[in-house]
C-alpha cells in the first residue's frame, strides 16, 4: 500500500491551510533534509509493523468465513 | 458469509497497514489487533456497501478509524491511569532490531496529539494522498495539511533536532532503515 511517495513532495503544498491561521513560523523553518529524515523515522516504525504480515488469526477470520459460506452452500 | 476472492485478497492484502496504523491510534499491539478484528468484522457485515474498484484500504482505514473513535478511545480512559501511558506502551512494542533511534522517534510520536498523528501516519508512512487522508479522517483536506505540518514541527521539536547534524543514526545505520523498509 505505500506507494512511496516521497515527503518532499509536500514541501510544495504552500496554499493556506484551514484551521491553521497563525501558520507557524516554525514549520517552515524545518528544512527539506529534516523532513526527509522525520519521514525516514517514521516508515521506518510503520514498517516494522508491515514487515510482519498477516498473523494467523486475520487468515483464519476471513479464509473461515469462505469456508463457512462454502458449506452452507453445499 | 461469503466474499469472493479476489475482495477477500484485497482485505488481506490491507491488514499489514491496519496493524500499523492501529498500533499508532491505540498504542499497544494487542489491542491494536483486538481493532482490526472488529474493524474487520464490521468490514464484511457491511461489505455490499463497498464499491467494487474503489479503494479498499482506504475503505478499511476509514471504518477502523471511525470504530477507534467511537469505541476504543473511551476504552482506553477507562485502562488508562496517568499521563504518559501512551508513550510508555509504545515503546514496549518489541524491538526487531535494537534500533535506538526508533524508539525515541516512538516515544514522539506518542506525544503528538491524536489527530496530528494519525494524519502524519496516513500521509507520511500508509502512502495516501491528502484527499484519502482527509476522506478517512471526515474533515478537509486544507486541515490534514496543517495537521501534517504541525506534526513534522513538532517531532523535531521533540526529538531537538536543531539540524541535520544532530539528526539520529549516523549513515550506516541510515542506510539499514532505508533498506530495510523496502525488505
Amino acid at each position: 500500500m505505500n506507494t512511496g511517495k516521497p515527503m518532499a513532495h509536500t514541501a510544495k503544498a504552500q496554499s493556506p491551510d484551514e484551521g491553521d491561521k497563525q501558520k507557524s513560523p516554525k514549520a517552515s523553518r524545518l528544512d527539506r533534509n529534516t523532513r526527509a529524515k522525520l519521514g525516514q523515522q517514521l516508515r521506518a516504525v510503520y514498517d516494522e509493523v508491515v514487515s510482519e504480515g498477516v498473523p494467523s488469526r486475520f487468515t483464519e477470520l476471513l479464509n473461515g468465513l469462505n469456508n463457512e459460506g462454502k458449506q452452507n452452500a453445499h | 458469509m461469503r466474499i469472493d476472492d479476489s475482495v477477500r485478497q484485497e482485505i488481506l492484502g490491507a491488514v499489514p497497514g491496519l496493524r500499523a496504523f492501529a498500533i499508532s491510534l491505540c498504542g499497544n499491539v494487542d489491542r491494536a489487533d483486538d481493532l482490526v478484528q472488529e474493524a474487520l468484522l464490521r468490514a464484511l457485515a457491511n461489505i455490499h456497501s463497498f464499491q467494487p474498484g474503489t479503494n479498499m484500504s482506504a475503505w478499511l482505514f476509514t471504518i477502523l478509524r471511525n470504530h477507534f473513535r467511537s469505541e476504543y478511545r473511551k476504552r482506553r480512559r477507562e485502562v488508562e491511569d496517568a499521563d504518559g501511558h501512551y508513550a510508555e506502551s509504545l515503546t514496549s512494542h518489541p524491538e526487531q532490531h535494537g534500533q535506538l533511534e526508533l524508539t525515541e522517534f516512538r516515544e514522539a510520536l506518542g506525544k503528538l496529539p491524536e489527530e496530528q498523528r494519525e494524519a502524519l501516519i496516513l500521509v507520511g508512512a500508509s502512502g495516501f494522498s491528502y484527499e484519502e487522508a482527509a476522506d478517512i479522517c471526515g474533515c478537509a483536506i486544507g486541515t490534514v495539511k496543517s495537521r501534517v505540518n504541525r506534526a513534522r514541527t513538532r517531532l523535531a521539536e521533540l526529538m531537538s533536532i536543531q539540524g541535520v547534524d544532530d539528526f539520529g543514526p549516523d549513515h550506516e545505520t541510515r542506510a539499514v532503515l532505508i533498506g530495510s523498509r523496502r525488505g
